[in-house]
């Protein structure tokens, strides 16, 4: 045994907060947030107790759907779901294609770069349902609201990544091409389509993907699809039916995942 | 002390990985295990504690068979047999000292390890563990702060704080540089031959193995193929165990190594003694 | 489509085999949108369509100037958005923990029956949205902030989940074995070596959903689930197009501000 006297006792330092204070401070500013957060909170029970049959029915449902009663009904709102899906993808991505080209800094005139980056920016920034209530509220309910909806969505989406992919491109290669004394198409056609292509398809596919998600749900402020079809049912308290829409919705999306991460590497 | 008889190992690919080894260690000694790669080196050291399950065979440490325990038994058994990791296996994002307490696991309860509440004798202990290899200072540092060196020494100290009857020492000098894989190599036989601890050095570096170990078994295919003191490691025995490979190359950098670290050397105590 | 004529170069290097089936993929594609276009027009009123430029500038006429009075009546309902986001990701965190670890390969303590039953929770979290998971809980809780709550939980679950097991399962083997080795029990090496590998990334993952949640429940008020989307249901419902964009402007402030608080804890952290 050493003659010098080691220490018995041992605390782990803190890692995130080093000042005693601040991490005091921050504790109790938890702690007095979370209760003021709690006591907002109104329930009420009678109204609770009420629901919890409903719960029980709406379990019952979902393990026992109802495909037939409201069939019609159904098909057609997946019909226009997953048409609106496809369409809004096409269009939202053949017009994201200039806009992501005019919002790289790298190939861009500074004034174009500043009007795509806007009209990414407002893209990204407003909600699908939000949008989807100022279409519906222009060209009326029904799926071509939900279409113009998803296009828009859609141009933000792949835009935004689709300019990220040109800002991040080998640059010697484009460097070459326009030593031959290229044209700016003539760059973008092979100094840079080459590059991105496969990316851009594989952000399509996994637009697609959320597209499909989001049609499922603005039909619920009336932008036509499977979303209004499952309003109505939970409307009507009609829980077997929406069991049966929720399930056909997470069985399209497993399949519609499974199916783009596939094709993704199988594009590759 | 430890006795491994006929131990196999055939992986779920149909892989042999080890047939029909079998030795004995007695208290005290270090043993070093080599072979070119893909001989089955890691395997045997991971069968003796059982993180690979052997397929046949025992493994006999004080006549306890650890390839029939339990889990509860096994876990018992595992915390007398220390364990040092090629490129170190700390738990980088805790911080030095977890990682020696780490080395009690096997002995305290959940709740004392998860409140990092250990009984004062094995914080005790950790600090001398600490202080033996030269890392004091650095108790509270987190493990992915420290040089390679410095990090393989807190593994030695997680091993050692295990008390352990046996040490496993699997390629411990893989990704350190050649004078610092002889410090750490001096620092671990130092060790062993304090405490009388028996160890199996699974080590790629023949010149290393045959500086520093007691006794050599090379490895090839699975199987035992040399046994016996460093001494008697001839060319012969060499490439029975690395077959074609060109292993005077590899003991030839290794001279020039050991060469520089000595000059080295030399030039400091000339520094010291002109002070 | 000129555009897809343009994207032949790049497949140049192609056998004429598969430039001959790509090119059918395309055309297949081309098909299948003239008929999802015809399908999904199909009930489509096109007067309303044409009429839309009339509709947007009076709308547009409508909404600005924004009210700007009636910011008062919107703090109370930000309140509560906020604390639908912050509460139903913190009922989110707590389901999903334990679901992750019992759906990665290497936690998981059944793997034929538990793992594919947390992946199922995770995947049916995941594919059905906060709003209609607030439709949902509406109808069977009455509406009110606790449905918010308990559906931005329930869509959360998955998000975390998901991101979260697959952080455990890609934790460094080697940390695990090496604290296996010691004779840790298997409580000892979930605490020991495979909580301090994910931690950062759980925080990252929690910070960076919540950030999503303060959005997405901004929203929820449409279905009757608490916070601002009550005022732009009301808001909306009669017609008051200067409050709705109002109460926009107010959300993206939010959603600006969350944003930037979210990157900045995440760059602390990470």
């Amino acid at each position: 045994m050493s003659h010098m006297a080691y220490p018995t006792q041992w605390r782990r330092p803190p890692m995130m907060v080093k000042s005693r204070f601040w991490r005091i401070a921050l504790t109790l500013g938890a702690i007095v947030y979370l209760l003021l957060a709690f006591s907002t909170i109104e329930v009420n029970y009678a109204r609770v107790i009420e629901g919890l049959s409903r719960a029980q029915r709406f379990v019952a449902g979902f393990l026992q759907p109802d495909f037939t009663s409201r069939s019609r009904d159904i098909w057609i709102g997946i019909g226009e779901s997953l048409t609106m899906t496809f369409t809004s993808t096409v269009v939202g991505v053949l017009i994201s294609i200039p806009i992501g080209l005019g919002a790289a800094r790298n190939i861009a005139p500074r004034l174009v770069y500043l009007v795509c980056r806007s009209i990414i920016a407002v893209s990204r920034s407003l909600q699908e349902i939000i949008i989807a209530i100022f279409f519906v509220a222009l060209f009326g309910f029904g799926a071509f609201a939900g279409f113009l909806t998803l296009s828009f969505a859609t141009i933000g989406f792949i835009g935004k990544l689709l300019a990220e992919e040109i800002e991040d491109i080998d640059e010697k290669q484009a460097e070459a091409i326009r030593a031959t004394g290229a044209s700016w198409v003539q760059l973008v056609n092979y100094g840079i389509q080459p590059q991105v292509m496969p990316r851009l398809i594989g952000l399509s596919l996994y637009r697609l993907d959320i597209n499909f998600r989001e049609s499922a749900v603005i039909g619920i402020v009336g932008a036509g699809g499977i979303g209004g079809t499952l309003n109505t049912a939970l409307g009507r308290y009609e829980y077997d039916t929406a069991g049966a829409i929720l399930l056909i919705i997470i069985a399209i999306v497993m399949v519609a995942e499974y199916s783009s991460g596939y094709l993704r590497r199988f594009l590759k | 002390m430890l006795k491994i008889e006929g131990l196999g190992k055939t992986y779920k690919t149909g892989d042999k990985a080890l047939s029909d080894v079998s030795f004995d260690i007695p208290k005290g000694e270090v043993l070093g295990l080599i072979g070119p790669s893909g001989a089955g080196k890691s395997t045997l050291i991971r069968c003796i504690n059982r993180l690979v399950q052997p397929t046949t065979g025992k493994v006999l440490l004080n006549d306890l068979n650890i390839t029939d325990l339990r889990t509860g038994e096994l876990r018992r058994a595992r915390r007398r047999i220390g364990m040092i990791f090629q490129e170190y296996a700390l738990v980088e994002r805790l911080t030095v000292m977890e990682n020696v307490l780490s080395g009690r696991l096997g002995y305290v309860g959940f709740w004392r390890s998860f409140l990092r509440k250990y009984p004062a004798a094995d914080i005790a202990n950790a600090y001398r563990l600490l202080d033996r290899v030269g890392l004091m200072q650095h108790a509270d540092k987190r493990a992915d702060a420290l040089s390679g060196g410095q990090r393989q020494r807190v593994g030695i100290a997680r091993a050692l704080a295990q008390d352990p009857e046996l040490l496993l020492i699997d390629e411990p000098t893989a990704s350190l540089d050649p004078k610092t894989s002889r410090q750490i190599m001096r620092l671990i036989v130092e060790i062993c031959r304090e405490r009388g601890l028996p160890a199996i050095i699974n080590i790629h570096d023949v010149v290393l193995a045959q500086q520093f170990s007691d006794r050599i078994i090379g490895l090839q295919a699975g199987r035992v193929v040399f046994d016996g003191p460093p001494s008697e490691l001839s060319e012969d025995a060499l490439t029975l165990i690395y077959g074609a490979e060109d292993w005077t190359a590899m003991r030839k950098g290794a001279d020039e190594d050991a060469a520089a670290e000595a000059e080295e050397q030399a030039e400091a105590a000339k520094m010291m003694s002109a002070l | 489509m000129s555009a897809t004529e343009a994207q032949a170069p790049i497949w140049r290097h192609r056998t004429p085999k598969t430039r001959l089936a790509i090119w059918a993929g395309w055309l297949a594609c081309v098909a299948l949108f003239v008929w999802c276009w015809e399908m999904m027009t199909e009930r489509t009123i096109w007067a309303f369509v044409y009429d839309a430029p009339v509709a947007a500038n009076d709308l547009l006429g409508r909404a600005f100037p924004p009210k700007w009075g009636y910011i008062d009546s919107l703090l109370w309902p930000l309140w509560d958005t906020m604390n639908i986001a912050t509460l139903g990701t913190l009922l989110g965190i707590v389901m999903a923990v334990p679901l992750a670890f019992l759906a990665a390969s290497n936690t998981t303590p059944s793997r034929h029956i538990l793992r594919p039953i947390a992946l199922f929770l995770i995947v049916a979290s995941r594919s059905i949205n906060s709003l209609i998971w607030a439709l949902l809980l509406v109808s069977i809780l009455g509406p009110g902030i606790l449905a918010g709550i308990i559906a931005i939980g329930l869509r959360s679950v998955g998000f975390i989940g998901k991101l979260l097991y697959e952080a455990i399962e890609e934790t460094d083997v080697r940390q695990i074995e090496a604290v296996t080795a010691t004779g840790a029990s298997q409580a000892q090496i979930l605490n020991y070596a495979i909580v301090p590998q994910v931690l950062p990334t759980f925080y990252g993952i929690s910070v960076f959903r919540w950030d999503i949640n303060i959005r997405e429940s901004a929203i929820l008020g449409l279905v009757g689930a608490g916070g601002i989307g009550l005022q732009l249901q009301a808001s909306m419902s009669v017609l008051a197009w200067n409050q709705v964009s109002l109460i926009l402007l107010v959300i993206l402030g939010t959603v600006v501000v969350s944003e930037w608080v979210s990157a900045k804890v995440r760059h602390a952290i990470i």
